[in-house]
């Protein structure tokens, strides 16, 4: 089960069903008090109830007829309906999403072994995934599904996560180290592993992910809380409006009908945007699910719209993968082959990317005849800041960085030629990374690596940098390649030759100068950068101790992904305020609707700001409340995709928002208004 | 509380002294300097008091030029605008009375050319002042009870025409009891 | 007809042309540069020696807000106790009456908040010592109260995170020695050579070319008129207020008075752009304001040239426009610029009177109120713009997909909260004093009040709704005219706008002063290029589009039984 970001139809049957039966659930008034725009409305319906009983049971006309106040509380019923749909119909796309990546995960048998004291028995016990507890450990042999998240504990295996992120090609995991977290309902491939249960049942990201969206532990964002509290305040002027025109009324002899007020104040009380916003919010979190990438809360995806500055590793998310060796450059004096022989011998041990794609340069009829048999591997280390090889042969290989070797040749009393020192400096200076190797203490050559740049990820930057959003690319790169990568792919900044402690560094003084970062990580020294930086996303295959401390998991191990994550915030926050804007801006025509029909009756010169030339004054007013209950289900699948963002600067951006969504909000239900007058008038 | 109520009063009390006191004087001080030291301009004719130039007076006679309706007739002691509003019925009733006996008074205008300042009162109760227009519509009536020429009094109320402020700004007036006391003085 | 047009030209000219240097002035009092006044400062630190304020005491935005409602609460007792009395007090050469326990305390009020709202006549209701003592004294303190406040606000734009907002004390001193005191002066004496009077003679009698014997009220009116205009008060010492031939004798004193009230509404926005280093952001916000004031200007002119269509009937000619409640120096561009301005800015004196003015002009004179912030009362105007700014910069903030921030600080619920309820409360004073009013005079009408509900009203049908709504919403613009027909000194009135007058100047003081001290404490995040611009054209348009749309929408239906009734009735 593939969960790209394919882009189902908004309203699948299924989904639709559901989210309609949950509208009549959420419309009990202890659900709705959460939203105070919708609740007020509630209360208008109900009003509505007792007012069209009244009139059925006494006959009194002045209120209206009867058909009438059963229309009007009928669309009231409705406008809270579709309020309630569009919530419940983004809470079953979110829940969809989420299952279907559970669904991954359920009811697998898992091969537990039981611990006696600190020791682990040799005994296996087969149970169902469900009942394995935080701190259990089970073994995966090929062919297994793994149960339950997890961290490798022993052993190295394959692993086919193509059902979480799509991605085909195995991965390796093994314990110790960065790489050492399995994920739920992914595929060992070969080899056997020990995995030690990391999370108690029902404890999962996915399983965070669905509480999230479901509502049941779903939390306001703070910036949803603020704009509650500012739709809450209009709701209260409205509520002030109303009740004030009723002595107004009085006093202009004009008699008002219960019906008449309470339209007018669910038109105007903003309920488009009181309806839609948990819409909003979830769909948020839903498009971010889509991306692959869980977060941990609302506010983490909220946050994302407001990053300054983001910190991204150089490999995999600039560069293509690793670098590869490119050349070699013999050493004045030492014959190519020999240099390539040494070069290779100097990394037939060596795992890391880097020395494969050495010996790889070298070519196998150079690497065929090399012997390594009985040979003493040197590995890297912090203080050497070298690795190589001493053969049984006596000869003592190595192959560092510039200053590392000279300080070995140089130990020795031996001369560091020039020559090398300045193609070091020019390899370095394009870009590319400069290996010395030697032999017996003697420079015998200099090993070009070249990082390829991944293509379009300048107009990338670009795009970042329009948003506002500084980049930094973070390498242990020296600063001289680190400087000419970052200017070809136009990052603002970058930290060379980093250690962990230098991320946390850079986070932490960026947000002294009051800067919201984003990094993206997967070790466990990432984990104090990732819990520093404001939103911090973890690699699925990174540890444990990582996930923990970012707010969002990216299920892809797709570096980018922060870009795509940045988006979906900014879309979040716009979409909630072209709502807003919108669902106010309507107000306008539903005044020059309703006002008019109130007192044309006792004031007819009023006619004159009847400017939409309205049937009836009932037919205005039905008018009103049917625009403002159909304006929500219409503008649902707005808030499900979010309105886009457009990196052209902040002024435009607003220039066009304020004029789609706050003139268009203006004329819209002059429009829709007069249509639907019309219509009315067909049948009265 | 009391970090804050001791200085309140403190500074009250200073402040007392320097705005109610201090500033009035000097005010005061420097007026006796101005034009009628400070306590009103008077205009005299025939050697006595007979008015503030500033202030409006009633003039219902038909021998002078009429001032503008006044909602508190002219008395000084107090002042006011009627503060009808411009629909209400009885006032535009009374407006209508006051256009009928402007042209009884005067029969030789024509309904069309009464300026609607004569018939409307004004903001202070106390206006002093009629434009050139609202003086001249007057001149036919006086001329007849005087008998005096009408170019005579046209002059007449040139010469007591204020115009613009500097000839640039504002309307221009003509200050009734001046132009009354000038009256009299007509040969 | 030309010279009048050239004559609000060169008021609105000069007004602005004067603003901004004394803008640049009015900053270098306040950030303690040099400046033309330093001469003052040996009598300053006299005040603050007696006084008892030490002024190096930085103050937080609390302990501001509670020095500044100690002082007001000092000052309406004392006025509230010298108004009850005044009548067995010294300086009273007329033999007026002590006010009536309601009187007072509406008065007292009214002149406390820089409203001046005057429900007695000033020749018949006041002493000498109360015009100089309490009337006088209140309109400095309370313009020197309104332009402290907004400096307390300042520190929330500059681009540091600080926990102090200055020195309230300092702040309302040196508004008073350095702005309002000396400009009084100028303006003082500008009227008394003009044919103010500014003597203690009392009361003088005159028998006219009629014969007819009239009294003339005088007094020390000059310097009370001159800290009326300054200080954006507007209460008249003569009952017609500046349409008073001894108030504001001729078209120059009515140039004078004009630009000394507009001026400081208008510096003040310089002068913030001076004080936080913005002079864009300032420009903008004088370009959101003068717009507004000239979609309300337009019209008033247009219809009060235009006269009233229901004497136009009669048959009479109206070349000076609708006359009714307007002088004859001033003519009607200068009565329609005066009823603008003064009902943007707070100062509410009348040159011509508002209750007779067409209906299109009634209903820009409410939205002029209603606003609150087009220009605005002595510091307060900015105050009452600032929590539309901070509105528009939520909802903008949202359209351009970041957390709202406003000068480099978080807008969040709590600020939100803090600018909803002021919103909320002037919608609830407006609507529900007006609700009150038109509820007791259709329910109460011979409610046994001094002056009965179904007396209140100087007109009938739509005129008289808006009589009481432009009451109560003059109260809480704390702005001060009136539609003065209305029946206004007694127990509801009084006791009803006072109550209103204190909520709708304190909460718009309170509000912006704890949502800027919330702010500046915020950490301050410099801006990027994706942080919204708020000083350029794009945001003054939301900000306009905030202002309009909040007042068109809370008051829309008031205004539709009121002027709007009225005018396409009278058409």
């Amino acid at each position: 089960m593939a969960t790209q970001s394919s882009s189902p139809s908004l309203f699948q049957g299924d989904l639709v069903r559901t989210a309609i039966r949950e509208s009549f659930v959420k419309l009990n008034p202890a659900i709705l008090i959460k939203n105070p725009v919708m609740f007020t409305v509630e209360v208008g319906t109900l009003i509505m109830v007792l007012v069209t009983i009244y009139i059925g049971v006494s006959g009194d006309q002045t209120q209206g007829s009867l058909g009438y106040n059963i229309t009007i509380t009928l669309i009231l019923l409705l406008t809270l309906l579709f309020a309630n749909f569009a919530e419940a119909i983004a809470e079953a796309r979110g829940k969809a999403q989420a299952e279907s990546l559970r669904k991954t995960r359920q009811e697998t048998p898992a091969k537990v072994i039981r611990a006696v004291g600190n020791m682990y028995t040799n005994e296996v016990q087969t149970i169902s995934s469900a009942q394995l507890k935080k701190g259990d450990v089970f073994l995966c042999e090929p062919g297994d599904i793994i149960p339950s998240d997890g961290e490798i504990i022993e052993g190295l295996a394959t692993i086919d996560e193509s059902a979480i992120t799509g991605e085909s090609a195995p991965v390796i995991r093994e314990a110790g180290g960065d790489k050492s977290s399995v994920t739920g309902g992914t595929k060992v491939l070969s080899d056997r592993i020990k995995v030690q249960v990391t999370t108690q049942p029902g404890e999962s990201f996915l399983d965070k992910m669905i509480a999230l969206v479901e509502g049941a532990s779903r939390q306001k964002t703070p910036n949803e809380i603020a704009l509650t509290i500012l739709l809450a305040g209009f709701t209260l002027i409205f509520i002030i409006v109303c009740v004030a025109l009723k002595p107004f009324a009085d006093y202009a002899n004009t008699p008002i009908t219960i019906a008449a007020l309470i339209s007018l104040f669910v038109c105007l009380i903003p309920t488009t945007i009181g309806g839609l916003l948990s819409a909003i919010g979830i769909a948020g979190m839903d498009r971010a699910l889509r991306a692959n990438v869980i977060a941990k809360s609302g506010r983490a995806v909220e946050t994302a719209g407001d990053i300054d500055t983001l910190l991204l590793d150089k490999t995999g998310t600039i560069t293509i993968g690793n670098r590869k060796a490119t050349n070699f450059y013999p050493a004045p004096g030492v014959k190519q082959a020999d240099m390539v022989r040494i070069a290779a011998l100097s990394s037939l041990a060596d795992e890391t990317p880097e020395g494969k794609s050495i010996v790889e340069l070298a070519g196998a009829d150079v690497t065929r005849h090399l012997n390594t048999t009985g040979s003493k591997l040197i590995k890297f280390t912090a203080e050497t800041r070298s690795s190589g090889i001493d053969l049984v042969t006596g000869e003592r290989i190595r192959k560092g960085a510039t200053d590392s070797i000279r300080n070995i040749v140089e130990r020795v009393g031996n001369h560091f030629p020039a020559e090398t020192d300045a193609k070091a400096k020019e390899i370095a200076a394009n870009g590319g990374t400069p290996l010395v190797v030697t032999e017996n203490e003697e420079v015998k050559g200099v090993v070009e690596l070249q990082d390829i740049i991944k293509p379009g990820i300048a107009e990338r930057f670009d795009r970042l940098r329009k948003m506002g959003v500084k980049t930094v690319m973070v390498t242990g790169d020296n600063p001289l390649t680190a400087k000419f990568i970052a200017e070809k792919a136009g990052v603002d900044d970058f930290i060379a030759e980093a250690k962990p402690e230098d991320k946390m560094q850079y986070i932490r003084h960026e947000q002294t100068g009051g800067k919201l970062v984003a990094m993206m990580g997967d070790g466990t020294n990432d984990a104090p950068a990732l819990a520093q930086a404001d939103v911090g996303v973890a690699m699925n295959s990174g540890t444990q101790a990582a996930k923990e401390a970012g707010n969002m998991v990216d299920l892809d191990n797709d570096p980018t992904k922060l870009i795509e994550v940045v988006e979906i915030g900014k879309q979040l926050l716009i979409t909630r305020g072209t709502l807003t804007t919108f669902s106010i801006a309507n107000d306008v025509a539903k005044y020059f609707a309703i006002v008019p029909a109130l007192f044309i009756t006792s004031i007819p010169a009023l006619q004159a700001i009847n400017i939409m030339r309205l049937h009836s004054a009932e037919s205005a007013i039905l008018s009103a409340v049917i625009f403002n209950a159909i304006i929500i289900p219409m503008l649902i699948p707005l808030a499900l995709r979010g309105v886009e963002y457009k990196p052209i600067g902040a002024s435009a951006l607003l220039r066009q928002n304020l004029l789609l969504y706050g003139v268009g909000g203006v004329i819209a239900p002059f429009i829709g208004i007069k249509l639907i007058d019309l219509v009315i008038g067909l049948f009265v | 509380m009391k970090t804050n109520l001791i200085p309140a009063i403190r500074l009250t009390v200073v402040m007392l002294i320097l705005t109610s006191v201090i500033y009035p004087l000097v005010v005061a001080g420097i007026a006796k300097l101005a034009p009628g030291g400070g306590k009103g301009v008077t205009v005299e004719a025939k050697g006595r008091v007979v008015g503030y130039a500033l202030i409006g007076q009633k003039f219902t006679d038909d021998r002078y030029f009429n001032s503008r309706p006044s909602a508190v007739e002219y008395n000084a002691a107090g002042s006011a605008g009627s503060n009808k509003g411009p629909s209400n019925p009885d006032y535009l009733k009374m407006v209508q009375a006051r256009i009928d006996t402007f042209l009884v008074h005067n029969p030789t205008v024509k309904k069309a050319d009464i300026p609607a300042e004569l018939v409307t009162a004004s903001g202070s109760g106390l206006d002093p002042d009629l434009s050139p227009a609202a003086a001249k519509i007057q001149i036919a009536r006086i001329a007849k009870v005087r008998s005096l020429p009408t170019e005579r009094l046209t002059q007449l109320v040139d010469a007591n025409t204020n115009g613009p402020l500097l000839g640039l700004f504002g309307p221009s007036t003509v200050n009734v009891l001046k132009l009354n006391v000038a009256l009299d003085q007509l040969r | 007809m030309f010279s009048e047009w050239t004559g609000i030209a060169v008021m609105y000219g000069l007004t602005v042309l004067l603003a901004i240097p004394l803008g640049k002035f009015i900053a270098n009092v306040f950030a303690d540069k040099p400046n033309l006044l330093d001469f003052m400062r040996p009598i300053e630190r006299l005040i603050y020696r007696l006084g008892g304020v030490d002024e190096t005491q930085e103050m937080s935005w609390k302990a501001s807000l509670l020095a500044l409602l100690t002082i007001n609460a000092v000052w309406l007792i004392y006025a509230f106790v010298l108004l009850l009395v005044q009548g067995s007090l010294p300086l009273n050469p007329d033999g007026n009456p002590s006010m009536t326990p309601d009187l007072a305390f509406n008065t007292a009020i009214s002149f406390l908040v820089n409203c001046d709202l005057q429900h007695y006549s000033g020749e018949s209701g006041a002493t000498y010592l109360t015009q100089l003592g309490v009337f006088n004294f209140l309109m400095f303190v309370s313009a020197a109260t309104g332009i402290a406040a907004l400096m307390l606000i300042v520190r929330s734009f500059l681009p540091k995170s600080v926990d102090t907002v200055g020195n309230f004390y300092v702040y309302f001193v040196k508004a008073i020695t350095r702005i309002l005191l000396p400009l009084s002066l100028v303006l003082s004496l500008v009227l008394v050579f003009n044919g103010t009077p500014a003597s203690f003679d009392g009361k003088d009698s005159v028998v006219t070319m009629q014969g007819d014997t009239v009294g003339v009220s005088r007094g020390p009116a000059a310097a009370m008129i001159g800290i009326k205009h300054i200080g954006t008060n507007g209460g008249g010492y003569f009952g017609a207020n500046s349409a008073h031939p001894l108030e504001n004798p001729n078209y120059l004193t009515n140039m004078a008075e004009m630009v000394a009230q507009v001026i400081i509404p208008i510096a003040m926005i310089f002068a913030l752009g001076f004080l936080i280093n913005r002079k864009k952001f300032a420009l903008m916000i004088y370009g959101v304001m003068t717009i507004g004031v000239l979609m309300l200007l337009v019209p008033t002119l247009i219809s009060e040239l235009h006269g009233n269509p229901a004497i136009a009937r009669m048959g009479v000619a109206q070349p000076t426009g609708a006359m009714e409640g307007k002088e004859v120096r001033f003519g009607p561009v200068a009565s329609g610029y005066w009823s603008i301005l003064t009902t943007v800015i707070s100062t509410g004196s009348v040159n011509s009177m508002h209750d007779s003015s067409m209906p299109v002009s009634g209903m820009m004179q409410l939205l002029g109120m209603m606003t609150g912030a087009f220009y605005g009362g002595c510091g307060v105007g900015i105050l009452n713009f600032y929590y539309f700014l901070i509105i528009a910069v939520f909802i903008s903030g949202l359209m351009v997909g970041r957390t709202p921030e406003f000068f480099g600080r978080k807008v969040e619920a709590r600020e939100i909260k803090i600018a909803s309820i002021v919103a909320l409360v002037s919608t609830l004073l407006v609507k529900g004093g007006t609700a009150l009013a038109a509820w007791l005079f259709v329910n109460y009408p011979e409610a046994a009040w001094t002056v009965k509900p179904s007396a209140w009203l100087n007109n009938p049908g739509y005129h008289g709704f808006s009589e009481m709504l432009y009451e109560f919403t003059s109260a809480n613009a704390n702005n001060g005219s009136g539609f003065e027909g209305l029946g206004d000194n007694n127990f509801f009135w009084n006791y009803a706008t006072g109550i209103v007058l204190l909520l709708g100047r304190f909460l718009p003081i309170i509000g912006p002063v704890a949502i800027a001290g919330l702010l500046a404490r915020k950490k301050y995040v410099p801006e990027s290029s994706g942080t919204l611009p708020t000083d350029n054209g794009t945001f003054g348009l939301m900000v306009f589009a905030v202002i309009m749309i909040i007042t068109a929408l809370s008051f829309f239906p008031a205004l539709t039984l009121g002027p709007l009734a009225e005018y396409f009735s009278l058409k």
